[in-house]
């Protein structure tokens, strides 16, 4: 679909990184060995109110105040409407309840933690605290969970004239949760140097999560980061051959060429294996510097809203933090950047950012 | 001018019948499907009721031929039957070169199989069927229905609580009107399970002696299972291609209650505005609406915020409605697609569908529910309500089309 841009007005963002404040760029970023990078949490207190941090889980509190963040940066008090995509949700609370309804064979339970294990809790939990009674929806599918909150959130705007929606894209790292995706082969069966994580050929990646929020908007103003021009979602391709022609359409219909990408963020997760289209995907931009994230954040179902944060701050400052720079000059005035990332080599996705101006 | 999204295709399972055919005479036969429980072992078996639908997971794959049932979660079974016969029932081939996408809902994804893995996995983490666990997550359900049913042009999943599947078909509409896609197979599914049953049963909002939705004496819901696709059409594509309608959906709105976690607010604010906002999308206005399928889960909070809001939406003059909850039980994130193809089959056979074991009227109330079958009743536009936890309110209107050739 090739269509109005929206633009990012607002950025809120609860990652393993320094990132929640909007102040710091990558500045100051320190390795560790690990197949972990839990977030950086905040202090709560400076966001949510005391009695309510203490019922909340934590991937509510991340969100909460990474939704906070952002429409405080954006100046936008009541969204037209709150967007959310997760893969997992409030993957903590249902282990909870899970577990105890077992250990306890479905007796002397509390509903506390099966109230906020439904997947629209985060979307719902900020309605509440805004009073916003507008439209609100969430996403639960893998890969694409944030990337389907973004699509309605360009039609919401588009189609249905709203002005600024509220966007985020968050999941949670739980013992139980790395345990079992550990089993499913998910992760690097030994810890690696996270800022070295391109260099080891083994399979598995590092796990992650975050919680990242964008007041996507209609109209451009002084705060604006980028515009989002265009996305594709393409389903389990057949080999690399057809996300590369879902990329041509997308760049034909943009009027735009290979050589206009300034950056490609890649989905590089450290997977030597799951890494390989990326490569194959990179083929077709010989001239195009090339950046990557994951060994910042993480593998998780949304990475990709990190991603996108990530491509925002550059197209806002016009710089390109050394610790995610992978191959190029990067010495060229960033007007477009291509944000492609895969889950599991099952959803695969592409965002056309722009600059605003 | 506004695309028009036309309905071509219904497909649905519930405790109340394995396909259409079965729903439809089990809602003109005024049979309810709500039952004991058999599909799991769970202290409640003999004092809480569920609305089970009448298949093992082996019928379901054997349904869909599939020979091993071991990797795929009941939800996903479930789905993969109704989308299919939405599929079949509108004649539609998806091979014509046209855009198609699948937006489905579930609220447990496979937590069935994730309770069996859990189990075994709290006696030590190496233990446990990773088989088990692997289908856990809500988008492996629409990914395998997506993958059986050859849809692959855009391919997600809602999950809103109880107005999951309403919201599929909203998000369906918006991307058949965007011209993204041309058609969308839309709905939900979602099984039951103990995780399901004993949460709810922790807000102590389960009915023991089944649900009786709008009822002074009402005590709560009744767990349901089940799955309901829809076939949406852009207004171009029904032209073009010459398709048969069952019905327009005509009106939709999406609205936040704002008001608890779980708990509707007392005057039903989010209810009014996404009925509101149905009516303005639509054009109609509430005198226009021969029929409601309300929410009424039967719980106490439900049944007074949702009768309140009715009230007020249209004034002195409500018109006839019912919860079929009282026929499907609460079937959570499917209930809202479930509700469309069921308001459908009313449109078609000219009648509504009573709310089943209903008796007294609510005190706070001034309007009570249709309580029997009624035949030879004209209806042109319905008005379908589905609310959930976290204040995810939407409603729909579904309207008879003149192009529809249905018998």
């Amino acid at each position: 679909m090739s269509s109005t841009p929206v633009y990012i007005n607002g950025i809120g963002i609860v990652s393993p990184q320094d990132t929640l404040s909007n102040l710091a760029f990558l500045e100051d970023v320190t390795g560790s060995e690990t197949n972990i990078l839990r977030c950086i949490e905040p202090n709560y207190k400076n966001y949510i109110s005391g009695d309510l941090v203490r019922r909340m889980s934590r991937l509510i509190k991340m969100g909460v105040s990474a939704s906070k963040v952002c429409l405080q940066e954006a100046g936008c008090g009541n969204p037209d409407a709150i967007i959310t995509g997760t893969g997992l949700g409030c993957i903590e609370d249902t282990e909870k309840f899970l577990g105890t309804m077992i250990r306890n064979n479905e007796e002397f339970l509390t509903p506390t933690s099966f109230i906020q294990s439904t997947h629209n809790t985060v979307g719902a939990q900020i309605a509440l605290l805004l009073k916003c009674h507008n439209y609100n929806i969430t996403y639960v599918h893998r890969g694409f969970s944030f990337e389907t909150a973004l699509v309605d959130a360009r039609l919401q705007i588009q189609e249905n004239g709203l002005l600024n929606i509220l966007v985020g894209g968050l999941d949670e790292l739980t013992t139980n949760s790395f345990n079992i995706t550990f089993r499913l082969g998910h992760w690097k069966t030994k810890p690696v140097n996270n800022l070295r994580l391109l260099e080891c050929v083994t399979k598995g990646s590092i796990a992650g999560e975050g919680a990242s929020f964008f007041l996507v908007s209609k109209e451009k103003n002084e705060r604006t980061y980028a515009s989002v021009t265009d996305q594709a979602m393409i389903l389990k391709p057949e080999g690399h051959q057809e996300i590369i022609s879902k990329c041509s359409v997308l760049l034909k219909q943009n009027n735009l060429s290979a050589n206009d990408i300034d950056i490609l963020i890649l989905g590089l997760n450290g997977d030597y294996q799951k890494d390989k289209v990326y490569h194959e995907f990179i083929r077709i931009f010989p001239g195009t510097d090339q950046i990557y994230f994951k060994h910042l954040c993480g593998e998780y179902q949304t990475a990709s809203a990190f991603g996108l944060w990530l491509g925002s701050m550059i197209m806002k400052r016009q710089l390109v933090p050394q610790v995610v720079r992978q191959k190029g000059e990067f010495n060229r005035p960033v007007r477009n950047i291509l944000l492609y990332n895969h889950y599991q080599n099952l959803d695969h996705s592409i965002i056309l950012l722009s600059r605003a101006s | 001018m506004t695309e028009r999204i036309y309905i071509t295709g219904i497909g649905i399972i519930s405790s109340i019948g394995n396909n259409t055919r079965e729903t439809e005479e089990s809602l003109l036969s005024e049979e309810s499907g709500i039952n004991g429980i058999s599909l799991f072992p769970t202290i409640h078996k003999d004092n809480l009721p569920l609305a089970e639908v009448r298949q093992s997971n082996k019928q379901l794959a054997e349904r869909c031929g599939i020979k091993d049932d071991r990797f795929l979660t009941r939800t996903t079974l479930l789905g993969m039957v109704a989308g299919k016969e939405a599929v079949t029932s509108s004649g539609l081939n998806l091979n014509d070169g046209y855009k198609t996408g699948l937006i489905s809902a579930t609220t447990v994804g496979g937590m069935d199989r994730t309770e069996d893995f859990y189990k075994e996995y709290l006696s030590s983490p190496v233990r446990g069927r990773l088989r088990d666990v692997v289908n856990h997550d809500c988008g492996d359900s629409t990914e395998r229905i997506a993958g059986f049913l050859g849809i692959k042009d855009f391919v997600t999943t809602v999950s809103t609580a109880c107005s999951s599947s309403a919201n599929s078909l909203i998000f369906g509409a918006l991307l058949i009107r965007s011209g993204m896609v041309d058609r969308v197979i839309a709905g939900g599914t979602d099984s039951v399970t103990r995780f399901t049953l004993n949460g709810f049963n922790t807000l102590m909002i389960i009915d023991k002696k089944g649900c009786k939705p709008f009822d002074e004496n009402r005590a709560g819901l009744t767990i349901g299972e089940g799955a309901a696709f829809l076939v949406l059409e852009s207004g171009k594509l029904v032209k073009n291609m010459n398709r048969t309608v069952l019905a327009e959906l005509k009106g939709y709105g999406n609205a936040n209650d704002a008001y608890h976690q779980t708990a509707s607010s007392p005057e039903g604010k989010g209810a009014i505005l996404a009925m509101e906002k149905a009516f303005q999308v639509s054009g109609l206005k509430p005198p226009d609406i021969s029929y409601i399928n309300v929410h009424g889960t039967g719980t106490l909070n439900n049944d007074l915020s949702e009768g309140l809001a009715l009230e007020k939406v249209f004034h002195s003059a409500v018109p006839p409605f019912s919860s079929t909850k009282s026929y499907t039980g609460h079937t959570l994130g499917a209930a809202g697609a479930i509700e469309a193809v069921i308001s459908i089959l009313s449109m078609k056979n000219r009648c509504i569908f009573p709310n089943l074991g209903w008796e007294i009227p609510m005190k706070e109330l001034s309007i009570r529910p249709v309580n029997k079958l009624i035949t030879n009743y004209e209806i042109n536009h319905i008005l379908s309500n589905s609310f959930g936890f976290g204040g995810n309110n939407s409603s729909l209107i579904l309207s008879k089309h003149s192009l529809s050739l249905m018998t």
